[in-house]
């Protein structure tokens, strides 16, 4: 056995760029995914809020799969079964363009849509209906209303939810190491095997993993300062 | 494609209901169920004890919690399973099984998780309580152990069962340290039939639905339980709807 030495990973120029490539990705995959989860969790509030009743009954079961079966078991279907039911010409064109992390930030963004659009109905269940009714009384559309008037207090009250959910997205990323993509955990596994240097290692990785999930949180509790209101309940 | 699934399923049941069981380790779905029931069963009272010490003024207790619960909830599972499959034969100078691993990452993680459950519960309680049970004479561990706790583990019995729902989801992550589970279980098959891929990962999807569907729905059917009781039959009006807020002037 060696001694502690975190520089004996650091220093040597292999170790550290499989570590700082292995962490370029896993928060290419962390923001991809977000972007993909919001933007989707948006389109499956607007449904939900629809007069349709179909488009409610859509959503909810969307929302009931996505939240009841394991992250690793949606990330596994996608990269091993839905993959192969697609046509040899895309399958070709996705493996030649990095399949492992395109259906990684598909499947990760999928799941965290229904958990973010969960959060927003939520928030927007607590606004008080009177807004809403205010709103339509000033003139506003059905939409104008919710841009003006309901969604910035949705969101102030959905917010401590949406962070909470972002980090353990961020935080999901390493499952996609399952499915083969080289992100950070995946990256540490390999520098591991190759310096026996595991305490140090994982070590690194967990420093860089907690760091990023502190900031997130911290950004979380700016956003909630800043968004409170003088005399709001 | 549904009839692939159900050959499947009847080729492989006792596979993924209990492994290789009577000739090899328990796997399939029975050991991770017994996996999370364990995980729950001695993560329960460790989160009580970190709530405790995550209230108290003692820096002692406060800081050490403090951390934990902040590592926890900023470390992917996966980096603490890979630090407990490295540093538990370490410390007790012998291999252990996978199960074990599984087992000692998720009662630290779900205890730290856990912990905030149980702390909101205390805290939701209101200062009041405490300050009623001192007044008639009792001690701090007193107050704690006959007035706080028994109203505040009370309120927090859904959050129990859907923290017991994440573990059986989280369990499926022993699949990368080869733990024999049920999704390990449906690896195996997919290995053998190699051509059907969709239906094996179907039928996982599936499985793990059915099973934390119908928890889920019991938590939620406990806490409108449990809401109604601590109301009192006097309150209860109903909960605000969607619609009510999206209806037409």
């Amino acid at each position: 056995m060696h001694g502690f030495d975190l520089l004996a990973v650091l220093s040597n120029p292999d170790f550290a760029r499989m570590l700082w490539r292995g962490a370029l990705v896993t928060l290419v995959v962390a923001a991809g995914s977000w972007c993909l989860a919001m933007s989707l969790a948006l389109v499956l509030l607007s449904l939900r809020l629809a007069p349709v009743r179909i488009g409610d009954r859509l959503v909810a079961a969307y929302v009931s799969y996505h939240r009841n079966v394991p992250t690793l078991v949606q990330l596994m279907l996608w990269y091993f079964g839905i993959a192969s039911l697609l046509p040899d010409a895309v399958q070709y064109w996705l493996n030649d363009h990095g399949a492992e992390t395109i259906y990684g930030i598909l499947g990760l963004g999928l799941c965290q849509a229904a958990y973010f659009s969960e959060d927003l109905r939520s928030g927007l269940r607590a606004v008080p209906p009177g807004q809403a009714e205010a709103a339509r009384a000033l003139g506003h559309g059905f939409l104008g209303s919710l841009r003006y008037v309901l969604m910035p207090q949705a969101i102030r009250n959905a917010l401590p939810a949406l962070v909470n959910h972002s980090v353990s997205l961020f935080k999901n990323s390493s499952l996609t190491m399952a499915i083969g993509v080289s992100e950070l955990t995946h990256a540490v596994k390999e520098v591991e095997n190759l310096s026996f240097r595991t305490f140090e290692t994982y070590l690194i990785a967990t420093i860089a993993y907690l760091a990023v999930s502190l900031v997130i949180m911290g950004v979380g509790a700016v956003l909630q300062w800043r968004g409170q209101v003088m005399g709001a309940r | 494609m549904i009839g692939d699934i159900l050959t499947i399923l009847r080729d492989n049941w006792l596979l993924l209901l209990v492994g290789q069981y009577p000739n090899g380790p328990l796997g399939g779905f029975a050991a991770t169920l017994l996996l999370s029931a364990l995980s729950i069963a001695l993560a329960f009272p460790l989160s009580v004890l970190i709530a405790l010490a995550r209230l108290s003024r003692n820096p002692l207790l406060l800081w050490p919690s403090t951390v934990l619960v902040y590592v926890a909830r900023g470390v992917p599972l996966l980096m603490l399973i890979l630090w407990v499959y490295f540093m538990v034969p370490l410390l007790i100078g012998a291999a252990v099984p996978g199960f074990v691993t599984m087992l000692v990452t998720l009662v630290l993680y779900e205890g730290a998780f856990l912990s905030e459950v149980v702390r909101g519960g205390i805290v939701a309680l209101g200062r009041g309580q405490m300050e009623a049970a001192r007044a008639l004479g009792q001690s701090y561990p007193q107050a704690l152990l006959y007035i706080i706790l028994p109203q505040a583990l009370y309120n927090v019995i859904p959050s129990l069962i859907s923290q017991f729902v994440s573990t059986i989801k989280e369990t499926t992550l022993g699949y990368v340290i080869n733990v024999p589970e049920l999704t390990f279980a449906a690896n195996q098959i997919n290995n053998q039939l190699l051509t059907k891929p969709f239906q094996v990962f179907f039928l996982l999807a599936i499985i793990y639905y059915a099973v934390c569907w119908t928890l889920t729905f019991l938590a939620v059917r406990l806490e409108r339980r449990i809401a109604r009781r601590r109301a009192g039959p006097a309150a209860a009006p109903a909960p605000l709807t969607v619609r009510q807020l999206t209806a037409e002037p």
